[in-house]
């Protein structure tokens, strides 16, 4: 069998899985489209974060564990370009907000300039503390009282900036640019750090990224959530009062109301499908030419790719800004899935090592691999749930109804998952480690 | 102006808090900088170590309660911390043999002993959830304070209280025991002094007849140790929440780097230092200031620099600025 049937066969296997999961109850399938189509559309998500990661490691082996940070400031795009401006949020602070952070960002430019400019010593120390000093409490002058305005109206349903009220596809291409804009300042600042140093320093700019989201109601209302942003296409309700798809379903013999999920699920699926493809098609070109080729050179010996006059920092800088505008594109996919955005909820198990997860397993290094491990993982993840169960069930079989034993197992089941995901990624690290479609 | 006042505030707001943080921050990166050291790696599954000692701390807590053994004024979590200790050890031994032993005869990069430290962090996480569950535990019992507030009011006929948790006074003291119990065992025992040379110079450590798996279960066995009290500690201190321990990883890492990774030393320094950076940033200045100044020069605003959810962002500042202007940290650490 060649190694392309072999692949894709291990397509074909997910996709009948994800089959099996909408026809048939049994087992841990769960029997209903409607579930199946949310794995697949989620699973898509997935595939592409992957994909943002593999580029990052699988090419230029960087080790960056600040996906969520990414995922989230993708979410925070959506809310920022699509829903509807505050009325009255720019005149009552808006234009305080952005002043304030113009100016912040001028004094950590200027604190830069005279570290570099001036010589070291005393007089350096004396000018920089007080440029630094004093552009803070500047800065909280202008900020304080301009960002209590802005959430000060109609703080119950509004109490932010808003957005630009803009079409929702348009919110996907800048998640993306948001991301890579805080990719580009992080990596500039931490990019020529050691390879664990490096993952700590992401690490920690994920946390702080959620931090933000979740402080600054101005932003996006923080932790009371943004709901019900704009889809790109018709909602449930909407199709159910329409006489055309009324009458499109009754000629199917379906029921309206799962007609309308159904449509609405497929058609994220298709546009999902849309957007993996083409940047999975832009990876493989980018891997198969010289720019890729280069990339491994300098993945396997720096050294060596420095000695023939490649500028490491550069190309590392670029991979890390193209990667995490990757995982921002799918970060703004996500949460226009969801509708919502719930900072709360990002939560570095899920959204980081998970993915980490879905590129070992799938076989970093390789397109194709990753989105297989995608959506392959991201359906276990799922599943392991009902499978836990089914586990625990056989086990304490003999035990008596009312043990506390056999309670607490039932009721922790859930956190099965992490212990599933933690045991894949040890034995595939060791017993397979190149994945399951290993690079070329 | 009231001098005493404000210095009692500072005390009660700032100070003690962070010496017990510190402390707390200390041993945990004692814990990071050893694996470190020896087995030259940066452990992500720490913090999922930590959470792993306290809860077996904890349930042998609740059992000891249960049979009505207690520790008198003293929490009985500290009877119940060599069992512990035992479990953590146990657990990590486990996983060297299992995991990590395999890729030290391989000889491999350091990044994957650290997407391997992240498999087993899942696992530990995982397990610790599917044992205790994912909720908030207290098990502290015993005497509440040493001094507390009203107490204190009631004998310096102050404005302002000041409190001292058991719990504190408690961190503050094993924390001094176990450090210099450390350095002890690090400086002066023949299989501290092998660590040291292991850690130092591997090769020549081998070519000395140092057994080098000797060295790695010593270490696994001291850091179980470490984490378990840094953990038990903290959650007598604040609560018990497999969450927040896995948070606590941050700090962690920042204290161990800030210092420079590998030196024990510098671990605990950089630990105080992100502990009181993180308290006095994110501390109300009002009250202090406010017995400070003159009537009419007194703050209307809180003078907080940073809101108290941005603490985590405040230790990984500090970390950002010492790894870039000083890249091995604050005492001289090594580098991979």
């Amino acid at each position: 069998m060649s190694e392309t049937v072999k692949h894709s066969l291990m397509f074909a296997f997910v996709g009948l899985l994800i089959i099996l999961d909408g026809t048939t109850s049994y087992g841990i399938f769960s029997g209903t489209w409607n579930s199946a189509l949310g794995i697949l559309n989620m699973g898509l998500v997935s595939a592409i974060m992957a994909l943002g990661v593999n580029l990052q490691w699988g090419f230029a082996g960087l080790f960056n564990i600040g996906i969520m940070g990414f995922t989230a400031l993708g979410g925070l795009a959506v809310v920022l370009v699509t829903s509807a401006p505050t009325p009255g949020a720019w005149s009552e602070g808006g234009i305080g907000i952005i002043m304030a952070l113009v100016l912040g960002a001028m004094t950590v430019v200027a604190a830069v300039m005279i570290t570099k400019k001036m010589p070291p010593g005393k007089k350096r120390m004396l000018i920089l503390g007080a440029v630094l000093i004093g552009g803070f409490f500047a800065y909280r002058a202008i900020f304080d009282p301009a960002v209590s305005g802005v959430e000060a109206i109609n703080p119950a349903l509004l109490g932010s900036l808003g957005g630009l009220g803009l079409p929702v596809l348009l919110a996907w291409p800048a998640g993306g640019l948001l991301a890579a804009g805080a990719a580009w300042l992080i990596g500039k600042t931490a990019l020529g750090l050691r390879s664990d140093y490096l993952a700590i320093a992401t690490l920690g700019i994920a946390e702080i990224i959620i931090a933000v989201m979740k402080n600054e109601d101005w932003l996006a209302r923080g932790v009371k959530n943004v709901v019900g942003l704009p889809r790109p296409m018709r909602k449930e309700i909407v199709l159910q009062e329409d006489p055309g798809f009324l009458e499109t379903v009754a000629s199917l013999g379906l029921d309206p109301v799962t007609a309308s999920t159904l449509y609405v699920k497929i058609s994220y699926s298709l546009l999902f499908t849309a957007v993996l493809l083409a940047l999975l098609w832009m990876a493989q070109m980018g891997l198969k030419s010289p720019w890729g080729r280069m990339m491994r050179a300098i993945r396997d010996n720096e050294v060596a790719a420095e000695a023939m006059g490649k500028d490491v920092t550069r190309r590392h800088l670029q991979i890390f800004v193209l990667g995490s505008a990757i995982c921002g594109i799918a970060g703004a996919m996500m949460t226009t899935l969801d509708g919502q955005l719930t900072p709360g909820t990002y939560n570095p198990l899920r959204f980081t090592f998970l993915i980490w997860v879905m590129v070992v397993v799938g076989g970093s290094g390789n397109n194709f691999g990753s989105v297989l491990g995608g959506i392959f993982i991201w359906f276990f993840w799922i599943k392991v749930e009902p499978m836990g169960a089914g586990l625990i069930n056989i086990i304490t079989s003999g035990m008596a109804e009312d043990s506390a034993l056999k309670a607490h197992l039932l009721e922790s089941t859930a956190h099965m998952r992490l212990f599933t995901m933690g045991l894949i990624l040890l034995l595939v690290l060791r017993f397979s480690p190149r994945g399951l479609i290993p690079e070329k | 102006m009231d001098f005493l006042n404000a210095i009692v505030a500072l005390t009660n707001y700032v100070m003690i808090p962070a010496v017990a943080y510190g402390s707390q921050l200390a041993l945990g990166a004692l814990g990071v900088t050893l694996i470190y050291g020896v087995l030259r790696f940066s452990n992500f599954a720490h913090g999922d170590t930590m959470a792993f000692g306290t809860m077996v701390t904890i349930l042998v807590t609740w059992w000891m309660q249960s049979m009505g053994i207690n520790f008198g004024v003293l929490p009985t979590a500290l009877l119940a911390l060599p069992f512990g200790i035992l479990g953590s050890m146990g657990l990590l031994l486990f996983t060297d043999r299992v995991v990590y032993k395999f890729y030290r005869e391989q000889k491999a990069k350091p990044v994957i002993f650290v997407m391997v430290s992240l498999g087993v962090m899942f696992m530990m996480n995982g397990l610790v959830r599917f044992i205790i569950g994912p909720g908030d535990q207290r098990f502290s019992d015993g005497e509440r304070f040493i001094i507390s507030a009203r107490d204190f009011k009631a004998m310096t006929g102050l404005r302002e209280g000041l409190a001292f948790k058991t719990s504190q006074g408690i961190t503050v003291i094993t924390a001094v025991v176990v450090v210099i119990a450390l350095f002890w065992f690090l400086n002066r025992t023949r299989t501290g002094k092998s660590m040291r040379a292991y850690s130092d110079n591997e090769d020549l450590a081998l070519l000395s007849g140092i057994n080098p798996e000797r060295v790695v279960m010593y270490t696994w066995m001291i850091v179980a140790g470490l984490a378990t009290i840094a953990g038990v500690l903290y959650g007598l201190d604040k609560s018990f929440k497999p969450f927040t321990y896995f948070q606590l990883l941050l700090p962690i890492f920042a204290s161990a780097i800030v210092g420079g990774l590998g030196n024990p030393l510098g671990a605990i320094a950089g630990g105080f230092i992100i502990a009181f950076s993180e308290v006095s940033i994110t501390y109300a200045w009002k009250k202090v200031l406010g017995y400070l100044m003159p009537e009419n020069l007194q703050p209307d605003s809180l003078v907080q620099l940073l809101s108290t959810d941005y603490k985590y962002a405040v230790s990984f500042g500090i970390l950002l600025i010492v790894l870039l202007f000083k890249p091995t940290g604050l005492f001289k650490g090594k580098s991979v």
